[in-house]
C-alpha cells in the first residue's frame, strides 16, 4: 500500500476511549486517528479489546470515558443509528442477512420508509450494479441469499454498507471465513475502496494479511494501545511481539509413524444440518499416532463430521467403525466410553455449562463413572479433587474449583475442557476449532497438548478454519467442501494455494451416476 | 435504558434485593388498605396476628401451608430442569382421586400398610398426568406450558364427572362429593388434640428429601445440567430426555401428594373445591423460594399466613379479603423484579 499523504483529512478520531466491565478494563484510554484513504489494521489477540472498541465506535456500547468523532463531528454515545448516518459501515463476523430474501432486497432493507409502496427497485438496482462495478463485488442481485456461499454473503454485507453511503468501513475478522482466493478478491475490493476515498479499519490477527493490505497498524494488548506503526516500517515478527509482548515460537513438530486405524469411515453420508451440508460419501481413516487435519471454509460439513465421531448423530449410510467395531446405539455416552476425547467447537454453548462451577463442569462427561458416583449419589469430594487436579495439571487460572466457569477467560475454559478429556488417556482426540478465540499463550498450550496426545499414540483429528494451523500441525491433511472430503495429503505435499483450490470445491471429481 | 448483566452479584445484592421486594410489598399493600378505609399499618399487624397470633391460628396456617409445600416443591423441581409444569392442579386432583378410590374400603388393610400404598398410588397417578405432556415435549417438541395448563381443566372436569357418577357418595344427599375415607386411610394427627395432621410432617420430609436429591444425587446434577444448558448436557452424554421424564415423575408425584394429604389428612373426602388453586399458588411459592426446596417451606408458610391472616384481618378492619390476593400478586411481581435485578443492572444512556 502507498502511504496516504500526511495532510490527508482525519475522518475518524477515537479520543481517550475507556470501557470497564466490572473490574476488567476492556479499553483503557485508547486514542487514534483514521485518515482518508488509509487502511488501519487493528491487531490484537482475542480478549485484547478489539471487538469492544469497535462496538463503542459503532454505538453498541457506551464508553465510560472518551468519545468518537467522525468527520469532525462528535458522535452521540451508544447510538448505532447516528454512527450509520455519519457514514460508518460495519461488516460483522457473523452476517446479519435474511436468507429468504434476494440480494437486492437485503441491501435495500431498512433504508426505505415502510410507508412507501414499493421501494424504487429499478433505481436501487441501478445503484447496486454501479457499486458492484466500482468495487469489484460480483454477486447476482436476484439470487436468494440463502443460496449464496459465505464469500458471496460477505460481499452482500459490504454492498449493504456501501449502499448506505458508508465512508468508513469496519471489517471485523473478514478473512476468517474465506478461502485464500476469496481473501485476495476481498483485498482487491479494499484497494478499490481506498482508491475511491474510503477509509477502512481491518480487524485481524493474521499477520501476513495485515502486511499485505494495511498502511498502518494499531496494536492492542490487554485493552491498551501498545503500539502504532506504519506497516512499511515494521515486520511480522515485530508485530507478533507487539501483540503478545514476548517472542513467539512456531511449534516444533516431529515426524511420527502412524499406527492402526482407530476410526474408519467408508462411504459415509449424513443428512444436512440446517443450511450446513451433511457428509457426502466420505472416506476417512484416523490412525493412531497421527494428527489428521481437516481444512476447509467453515460450514462445509465440519460440524456433521464432528457430530458423527462425537456421537451426536449416526451415519445415514456407509460404514462407520471405531476400533474395528461397528458401534451399535452410537451416542455421546458411547463415544466417551469408546475413548474418544471431544473438544467441541463452541466451548460456551456445548463444552461447558456457564452457571456450573469448575467442579461440576469437570465431571460433566464422567459423573456416572464409579468413583464420581455410586448408586445414584454423587461423590463431590472425588469430583472436587479431580477438578483440582485438572486446575493444577493444565494450568487453569481461576480462584478455585468453586468458581463459576462463566467467569473464566476462553483460554482457561478450554484448558479445563482439555484436562477433562485428556485425563482419561483417550485413544482418539477430536479437536474441533480447538484454538478459536484463544490468545497466543493458550493457543500454544493447546497445540502442545494435541502433539503430546499424538506422541502418546492417540489418533488426533484437528478441524480448523485456519489453514496455517492445519498445515503446521497435521501429518495428513484432508480438505472438506460441501460435505465432500478430499483424499489425504501428506505433510508438505500441497501448497496453501493448491489446498485453496480444493477448499473452493474445485478439485473434486463429480461422482459418476451419483444419486 | 438498558440492562447490563452482572457477572458476579454480591451477597448484599442477592439477599438484600428480595428483602427490599418484600418490604415494598408490605408498604404498597398497606397503602391499598388505607384506600379501602383501614388504618394503614394496622392491617399488617392484623394479618400477622390472624396468621400466627394464637395456637389455633398457627395450626390453621400450618394446615394451609401443607398442600402449598407439596405443589411448591413440584413446581420447583420441574422448573429447575426447565420443565414448565403448570399442571400441579391436575396432578393434585389425580392424587386425591386415587386416595379416595383406594381409601374408601377397597383395601381393608391396617393403616401402616394402607397409607404408604395409597401415597405411592397417588404419586404414580399424578406422575402419569405429567408424563403425557413430557413425552409430547421430548418426542414431538410440543410446548408443555400449553399441555399441562389445559390438562388442568380436563382433569377437573373428569373429577366432576366421577363425583356425579362412580365416586358419588350414596349417602351424600345428592351432593357431588365422595364417600368418606375409612379410619385406616386417614393420616393421624401429629399430637392428640392438635388440629394438625401428619401431612405437614410428610411435607417437611419431602422438602428435605428433594433438597438432598438436588444437592447430592446424580439425578439432581442431571436435572440442573439439563435446565441450565440442554445442548451441553446432551453433548456430555447426559440422557436429556430420560432426565426430563424422571423430573416429571418426581414433580407429578409431589403435586399428587398435596391431593393425598388434603383428602387423607384434612377433609376425609373428595369434593370439587378441595383445592382453591393450590396448583397455581404453588408456582408463586416456588418462585418466591427461588426454586430452593427448603425455601419452599418458608415461602409456603408466608403465603399461607397471608391467606389465613387476611380472613381475620378482613373481619377486624372491614377490608375485603381479596387484599390477600393482591398482596401475593405484589409479592410475586416484586420478587421477580428483584431476581432480575440481582442478575442485571439498569443502565441509563
Amino acid at each position: 500500500m502507498t502511504d496516504p499523504r500526511p495532510e490527508a483529512q482525519v475522518v475518524l478520531r477515537l479520543e481517550n476511549i475507556t470501557k470497564r466491565f466490572g473490574k476488567l478494563t476492556a479499553n483503557g484510554a485508547i486514542s487514534f486517528d483514521l485518515r482518508q484513504g488509509e487502511v488501519i489494521a487493528l491487531l490484537g489477540e482475542n480478549g485484547a479489546g478489539k471487538t469492544t472498541l469497535m462496538n463503542i465506535l459503532f454505538g453498541h456500547y457506551t464508553p465510560d470515558e472518551g468519545h468518537v468523532e467522525v468527520f469532525g463531528m462528535r458522535l452521540p454515545a451508544g447510538n448505532p443509528r447516528a454512527a450509520l448516518a455519519a457514514g460508518v459501515g460495519m461488516v460483522h463476523q457473523h452476517f446479519t442477512l435474511a436468507d429468504n430474501m434476494t440480494v437486492l432486497e437485503n441491501i435495500v432493507l431498512g433504508t426505505r420508509s415502510i410507508w412507501r409502496l414499493g421501494f424504487g427497485r429499478a433505481q436501487a438496482r441501478q445503484r447496486i450494479v454501479t457499486l458492484m462495478e466500482d468495487y469489484g463485488l460480483r454477486v447476482d442481485p436476484d439470487a436468494q441469499v440463502g443460496s449464496l456461499s459465505v464469500g458471496e454473503r460477505q460481499r452482500v454485507e459490504i454492498l449493504k454498507a456501501l449502499f448506505r453511503e458508508a465512508r468508513i468501513l469496519i471489517l471485523d475478522e473478514p478473512t476468517a471465513v474465506l478461502t485464500p482466493q476469496e481473501t485476495d478478491d476481498l483485498f482487491a475490493t479494499m484497494r478499490k475502496a481506498v482508491a475511491l476515498g474510503l477509509s477502512v479499519i481491518f480487524i485481524s490477527h493474521k499477520l501476513h494479511e495485515v502486511m499485505a493490505i494495511s498502511s498502518r497498524v494499531v496494536v492492542l494488548r490487554h485493552g491498551k494501545l501498545v503500539a502504532e506503526a506504519k506497516t512499511s516500517e515494521t515486520d511480522r515478527a515485530a508485530m507478533a511481539q507487539m501483540m503478545v509482548g514476548s517472542e513467539v515460537a512456531a511449534p516444533v513438530v516431529r515426524r511420527a509413524d502412524p499406527g492402526a486405524a482407530l476410526v474408519t469411515l467408508a462411504g459415509v453420508s449424513s443428512p444436512d444440518i440446517g443450511s450446513a451440508p451433511g457428509l457426502k460419501n466420505v472416506d476417512l481413516e484416523l490412525r493412531a499416532g497421527q494428527i489428521t487435519g481437516l481444512a476447509g471454509v467453515s460450514g462445509n460439513g465440519q460440524t456433521a463430521l464432528a457430530d458423527l465421531i462425537g456421537g451426536l448423530i449416526r451415519p445415514a449410510s456407509g460404514t462407520f467403525h471405531v476400533k474395528g467395531d461397528a458401534p451399535r446405539g452410537w451416542s455421546p455416552h458411547a463415544a466417551i466410553s469408546a475413548g474418544i476425547a471431544r473438544i467441541p467447537e463452541d466451548r460456551h454453548k456445548t463444552g461447558t455449562i456457564a452457571d456450573f462451577d469448575l467442579t461440576e463442569n469437570a465431571v460433566l462427561e464422567l459423573y456416572s463413572r464409579p468413583g464420581f458416583s455410586r448408586h445414584g449419589w454423587m461423590n463431590w469430594r472425588a469430583a472436587r479433587d479431580f477438578a483440582a487436579k485438572i486446575i493444577r495439571g493444565y494450568d487453569v487460572r481461576c480462584p478455585g474449583p468453586e468458581t463459576r466457569i462463566r467467569l473464566l477467560s476462553g483460554g482457561n475454559m478450554q484448558k479445563l475442557i482439555l484436562g477433562r478429556v485428556l485425563e482419561t488417556a483417550p485413544s482418539v482426540v477430536l479437536a474441533n476449532q480447538p484454538v478459536r478465540g484463544l490468545d497466543i499463550g493458550a493457543l500454544t498450550y493447546v497445540h502442545e497438548q494435541l502433539l503430546a496426545a499424538r506422541d502418546r499414540g492417540a489418533a488426533v483429528l484437528l478441524i480448523s478454519e485456519d489453514l496455517d494451523e492445519v498445515t503446521a500441525l497435521s501429518d495428513v491433511i484432508h480438505v472438506i467442501s460441501e460435505g465432500r472430503l478430499s483424499p489425504g495429503f501428506a505433510r508438505g505435499a500441497m501448497t496453501p494455494a493448491e489446498l485453496g483450490v480444493w477448499m473452493a470445491g474445485d478439485g473434486f471429481e463429480e461422482a459418476p451416476h451419483a444419486a | 435504558m438498558r440492562l447490563e448483566p452482572i457477572a458476579n452479584p454480591t451477597w448484599t445484592r442477592s439477599l438484600g434485593l428480595p428483602a427490599v421486594a418484600l418490604f415494598a410489598t408490605v408498604v404498597v399493600a398497606s397503602l391499598l388498605a388505607m384506600i379501602a378505609g383501614a388504618q394503614p399499618f394496622s392491617v399488617l399487624g392484623l394479618i400477622v396476628k390472624g396468621a400466627f397470633g394464637s395456637k389455633f391460628a398457627t395450626l390453621e396456617t400450618l394446615n394451609r401451608a401443607t398442600p402449598l409445600i407439596f405443589t411448591g416443591l413440584a413446581v420447583a423441581v420441574a422448573f429447575r430442569a426447565k420443565l414448565w409444569n403448570i399442571g400441579a392442579e391436575a396432578q393434585l386432583y389425580m392424587g386425591a382421586v386415587f386416595t379416595v378410590v383406594l381409601g374408601t374400603g377397597a383395601l381393608a388393610w391396617p393403616a401402616f400398610a394402607l397409607l404408604p400404598t395409597i401415597a405411592v398410588a397417588a404419586m404414580l397417578a399424578g406422575a402419569v398426568v405429567l408424563l403425557v405432556p413430557t413425552f409430547l415435549k421430548t418426542r414431538f417438541s410440543v410446548d408443555e406450558v400449553v399441555t399441562t395448563l389445559l390438562l388442568n381443566f380436563v382433569v377437573l372436569l373428569w373429577v366432576s364427572m366421577l363425583l356425579e357418577g362412580s365416586l358419588k357418595d350414596p349417602m351424600g344427599l345428592g351432593w357431588p362429593k365422595s364417600a368418606r375415607l375409612i379410619a385406616e386411610a386417614r393420616l393421624p394427627r401429629i399430637a392428640e388434640g392438635l388440629r394438625l395432621h401428619w401431612g405437614f410432617g410428610l411435607a417437611l420430609i419431602s422438602a428435605l428429601v428433594v433438597w438432598v436429591i438436588q444437592r447430592r444425587s446424580t439425578l439432581g446434577y442431571e436435572m440442573r445440567a439439563v435446565g441450565l444448558n440442554p445442548a451441553a448436557a446432551r453433548f456430555a452424554g447426559i440422557p436429556v430426555n430420560a432426565t426430563l421424564i424422571k423430573t416429571a415423575l418426581l414433580s407429578g408425584g409431589l403435586a399428587a401428594l398435596a391431593g393425598f394429604s388434603e383428602v387423607a389428612g384434612l377433609k376425609g373426602n373428595l369434593t370439587l373445591d378441595i383445592s382453591p388453586g393450590f396448583g397455581y399458588t404453588g408456582i408463586i411459592v416456588a418462585m418466591l423460594a427461588l426454586l430452593n426446596p427448603l425455601g419452599v417451606v418458608v415461602a409456603a408458610l408466608f403465603v399461607a399466613g397471608i391467606f389465613v391472616g387476611a380472613d381475620s384481618m378482613s373481619r377486624a378492619a372491614g377490608v375485603p379479603t381479596y387484599l390477600a390476593d393482591i398482596m401475593l400478586a405484589l409479592a410475586l411481581l416484586a420478587m421477580v423484579l428483584a431476581i432480575m435485578l440481582t442478575k442485571f443492572r439498569v443502565r441509563r444512556d
